[in-house]
């Protein structure tokens, strides 16, 4: 199909962004790589009266290291980041994801901070910025504010973006020494949305196991921690004892939605088959 | 508000000036206002992959971007590629082993594996595979695709 009409205006700046979004408030979407705005545009699943291009704005493009972190603008293209020498040694989780992320075309396209403001809860970087405790900075008028991965995500495409607001970067915490990182997710076709995926950040000491966080996608209307699952872990090293001990722990903790893919029992035992495949080797098993 | 707006780009080398509506998607564009039909409209919400075309030297979805987008880009077709011989070989290749059947998504195919020969020139065929995954083709099943990709390579000519 094609979208209803609408005007487009083409931001020069940040601050020509958030002049516009303040002039057309809620009548105004905004459009970073449109890999998914688009499609929901041409299916009419929304109509908004004007668009706010965000691809002229030098200043949310980049990957910088910040020391600590990797800061990555949010119109930065999951092509770069998929390229990314910074991205491979400092945030493996997300070199990783980034092949499950849609078709070649698209990640030409799609931006990092575009798929993470959209939301939507079966998409690899949302989980990604949970799982590894990312900061998410968010502009506005009255200058810039920082939110934490795991408060950003309030619910189906719902974020702590706020009205009149624009996510400008995701900062990414460097792997630690210690840590490892673990993505896996389970689709029907190379490519599509998952049916269920997990990130795995987890410290080793030695063969055992320290913190961690297991992050589920596709498991709920946002990114799913299950944080009494990961606890389990600790001190602990692999064995296929403690392999079965978590997937019978997440059909406790997670309760994953029904959808023409899989109904929620399947998508628990799912669960429990890709912390399996994913801790495994991670933990050298 | 104003819901037209005026673009320049390149296209296949040649500077084309237009008023479009805003809401136009490039493919559209291309098909609509130039009468470059090579690129194809199949799914309109980029599953399909039938209406890729290359802007600024990558392969895009030209139903996910509009042509507003495209304002001073550089915009190659099937029909530029084609022209300027630059992907022959793989066009014989396609043509000799069979790679296509009705042929609707043979620009996207050829689109998409020419960007894989540039950026992976010795992707695996599991890696062809995996490149091409967002290009749906309904009739050859995909092995004389990559056949033909891996032929054209081996002559030296991907």
């Amino acid at each position: 199909m094609k979208p209803a009409p609408f005007a487009y205006a083409r931001a020069s700046s940040l601050d020509d962004a958030l002049e516009l979004l303040a002039q057309h408030g809620d009548d105004a979407r905004l459009l970073a790589g449109g890999q998914s705005l688009m499609a929901t545009l041409n299916m009419r699943l929304s109509a908004p009266e004007i668009l706010i291009d965000l691809n002229r704005i030098d200043g949310l493009v980049g990957i910088d290291d910040t020391g600590d972190a990797l800061r990555i603008g949010a119109m930065t293209r999951h092509v770069d980041i998929e390229t990314s020498d910074a991205v491979a040694t400092h945030a493996p989780l997300i070199a990783a994801a980034m092949e499950h992320i849609a078709h070649p075309a698209i990640r030409n396209r799609g931006t990092f901070g575009g798929s993470i403001a959209f939301a939507d809860p079966a998409a690899e970087l949302p989980a990604c910025a949970v799982a590894l405790d990312a900061t998410m900075h968010i502009a506005g008028k009255g200058g810039e504010r920082t939110v934490a991965a795991g408060d950003f995500f309030r619910g189906l495409y719902e974020t702590a973006v706020g009205p009149g607001e624009i996510l400008t970067a995701v900062s990414v915490p460097k792997i630690a020494a210690g840590w490892k990182s673990g993505f896996l997710e389970l689709a029907r076709r190379h490519g599509d949305y998952a049916i269920i995926g997990l990130c795995a950040h987890v410290e080793f000491d030695g063969k055992s196991f320290g913190d961690g966080r297991l992050v589920f996608f596709g498991a709920g209307d946002r990114p799913i921690s299950a944080p009494k699952s990961a606890a389990l872990l600790k001190g602990k090293s692999w064995s296929d004892a403690l392999a079965d001990e978590l997937a019978s722990s997440l059909k406790q903790e997670l309760d994953p939605p029904e959808d023409l893919n899989a109904d929620g029992p399947m998508r628990k035992h799912l669960a429990g088959v890709l912390v399996k495949r994913t801790l495994g080797p991670l933990a050298g098993a | 508000m104003d819901k037209n707006v005026d673009i320049t780009m390149t296209v296949n080398g040649e500077t084309v000036t237009r008023r479009v509506e805003a809401r136009t998607n490039l493919v559209d564009f291309l098909r609509y206002e130039l009468g470059l039909t090579g690129s194809h409209v199949g799914c309109e919400h980029g599953v399909c992959g039938a209406c890729t075309v290359r802007v600024d030297g990558s392969i895009v979805r030209g139903c996910l971007m509009v042509a507003a987008q495209a304002d001073g880009a550089d915009v190659w077709t099937i029909e530029g590629v084609t022209e300027t011989g630059e992907i022959k070989g793989l066009q014989d290749a396609f043509v000799e082993r069979n790679a296509l059947q009705c042929g609707f998504c043979t620009p996207g195919m050829l689109l998409t594996v020419a960007e894989l020969m540039e950026r992976k020139p010795d992707a695996s065929r599991e890696e062809i595979r995996e490149f091409i995954s967002g290009n749906f083709c309904r009739c050859t099943g995909y092995q004389a695709i990559v056949d033909a990709v891996e032929m054209a390579r081996a002559k030296g000519d991907a």
